[in-house]
């Protein structure tokens, strides 16, 4: 079957089985393979994208149900060369490892602090919960979010200097 | 793994929708956000030769507040839910509970018709939907039908519902002013299905005796229970510590849970009565809910 719709602003089409996960259409039919699968069933949430604005598992969704959606993959966060902020925070607060849980983790803290740029630790946490990361234990992570909040908006992180005593978030 | 090959339709009807799932003779399975029903075709646990894709059948988005309660169609998502404040006094145990459901990810797809089909007997909305003495509404060709929420689950996975019938919405009916409830759960991750989840609900009057009690468990048998004993042990009587401990025993004693990889049985059944005395005492207003009334 033919599946039309729009990957990072520009239109796309690709020839699909119906069986065919949005996850695999991505990777294998339009090469962005940025868009990472670990579990294939919905648990480990690396293949999280955002479709009109919603962060999804992509590997829980059929190429042909996205017909005529807007699709944002890891790819789309950053602007040419440039990291982006979040991306950005990412590196600063070396919130990533072997790497491979890191496009789920992007897609869905740009969703979230798209939607909600003053998320603040525990909703933060709460939202990450649905991706797996094996390397950092997370705690990086969550700083990188909640310092890249800024660039969404929202307020400045100002926990630096408890980051590594797991204080959390300074207010 | 890949999901088995099928076919795939995307009607734009009720009417044509019904008519494909009628036409597929139990061959046919409907689609709504996936979130339960893609794991199921990933590990080749069912392989329909077709999917009915309900993206485009028009209403079965919408949530109705109205004197029969309120109405969440089939394809609602806990997304709308969550973010649909008129549910937090028109169904305040749908709303106290949907913060357990799914990851983030989950909720921006999952549905209330998905839930209920896929029937997963640690699910929370249909624990809910027995709390609450809900009303499932079906369609196929052969005309609609209203299925009692108790009368629906039959087990893991297993469900009253025809091969050709589809799940239009659920009803939950009026919610008195002046019950309380409250929903309790442990997981390991938020989001996660539960261990056990209990939902609570009953009325208080003069003298803070229960009425209309109802308490609900999942993850605690194949399907969502009502624990009955559970009920009459607190009906009628002035909710205090003692009353409250009597029901929390009933509902540990009521239960028949599995051993599995996350909790043994016997921890199960201790974790329900646990959750039950919380909940109760939870749900208990000021300023029953003190220390030395509860």
């Amino acid at each position: 079957m033919k599946v039309r719709f729009t990957v990072n602003d520009k239109p796309v089409s690709a020839e699909v089985e119906p069986r065919t996960t949005l996850s695999l259409c991505l990777r294998d039919h339009l090469r962005l393979t940025g868009t990472h699968v670990g579990c294939e069933h919905g648990v480990c949430g690396a293949c999280t994208v955002i479709i009109d604005g919603e962060a999804v598992r992509s590997c829980l969704t059929l190429a042909v149900q996205v017909e005529g959606r807007s699709i944002t993959t890891v790819e789309g966060l950053a602007h040419g060369e440039d990291l982006s902020p979040l991306q950005a925070s990412f590196r600063r607060h070396n919130a990533l490892q072997c790497g491979f849980c890191t496009p789920g983790m992007l897609t869905t803290a740009h969703a979230l602090l798209t939607e909600e740029p003053h998320a603040d630790e525990a909703r933060v946490r709460e939202v990450l919960s649905g991706n797996l990361c094996r390397c950092t234990g997370y705690i990086p992570i969550v700083h990188a979010v909640l310092d890249a909040r800024v660039a969404y908006g929202g307020p400045a992180w100002t926990g630096e200097a408890h980051a590594h005593h797991g204080d959390g978030e300074q207010r | 793994m890949k999901p088995p090959k099928f076919d795939y339709a995307s009607p734009d009807s009720l009417a044509e929708a019904l008519e494909l799932l009628a036409r597929g003779q139990g061959e046919a399975r409907p689609l709504a956000g996936g979130q339960s029903l893609m794991p199921v075709l990933a590990f080749r646990l069912a392989a329909p030769a077709l999917l009915v894709d309900l993206r485009q059948v028009p209403g079965l988005d919408r949530i109705d507040i109205g004197p029969d309660g309120v109405r969440l169609g089939a394809r609602v998502r806990w997304r709308d839910i969550e973010r649909d404040a008129r549910l937090c006094t028109a169904a305040p145990l749908l709303a106290e509970a949907i913060g357990h459901v799914a990851h983030y990810q989950i909720r921006n797809r999952g549905t209330v018709g998905g839930s209920l089909a896929h029937a997963d007997p640690a699910a929370e909305l249909p624990g809910i939907a027995v709390a609450s003495d809900a009303l499932v509404e079906v369609a196929s060709v052969r005309g609609q039908r209203t299925i009692a929420a108790g009368d629906f689950f039959l087990g893991a996975l297993s469900t009253a519902l025809e091969p050709d019938e589809l799940i239009t919405a659920l009803v939950l009916p009026p919610w008195p002013a002046r019950r309380h409830a409250a929903f309790e759960e442990l997981s390991r991750r938020r989001g996660d299905f539960a261990m056990a989840g209990v939902a609570v609900g009953f009325e208080l009057d003069g003298n803070a005796r229960a009425t209309g009690t109802r308490i609900a468990a999942i993850g605690a048998a194949d399907r969502p229970l009502r624990l009955r004993t559970a009920e009459s042990a607190l009906d009628g009587r002035t909710v205090d510590a003692r009353a409250i401990a009597e029901a929390a025993a009933a509902a540990s004693a009521e239960v028949d849970p599995a051993d599995d990889l996350h909790a043994s049985a016997a921890y199960r059944r201790n974790l329900v009565g646990v959750l039950v005395e919380r909940a109760i005492a939870r749900a208990c207003p000021p300023p029953f809910n003190r220390r030395e009334a509860a």
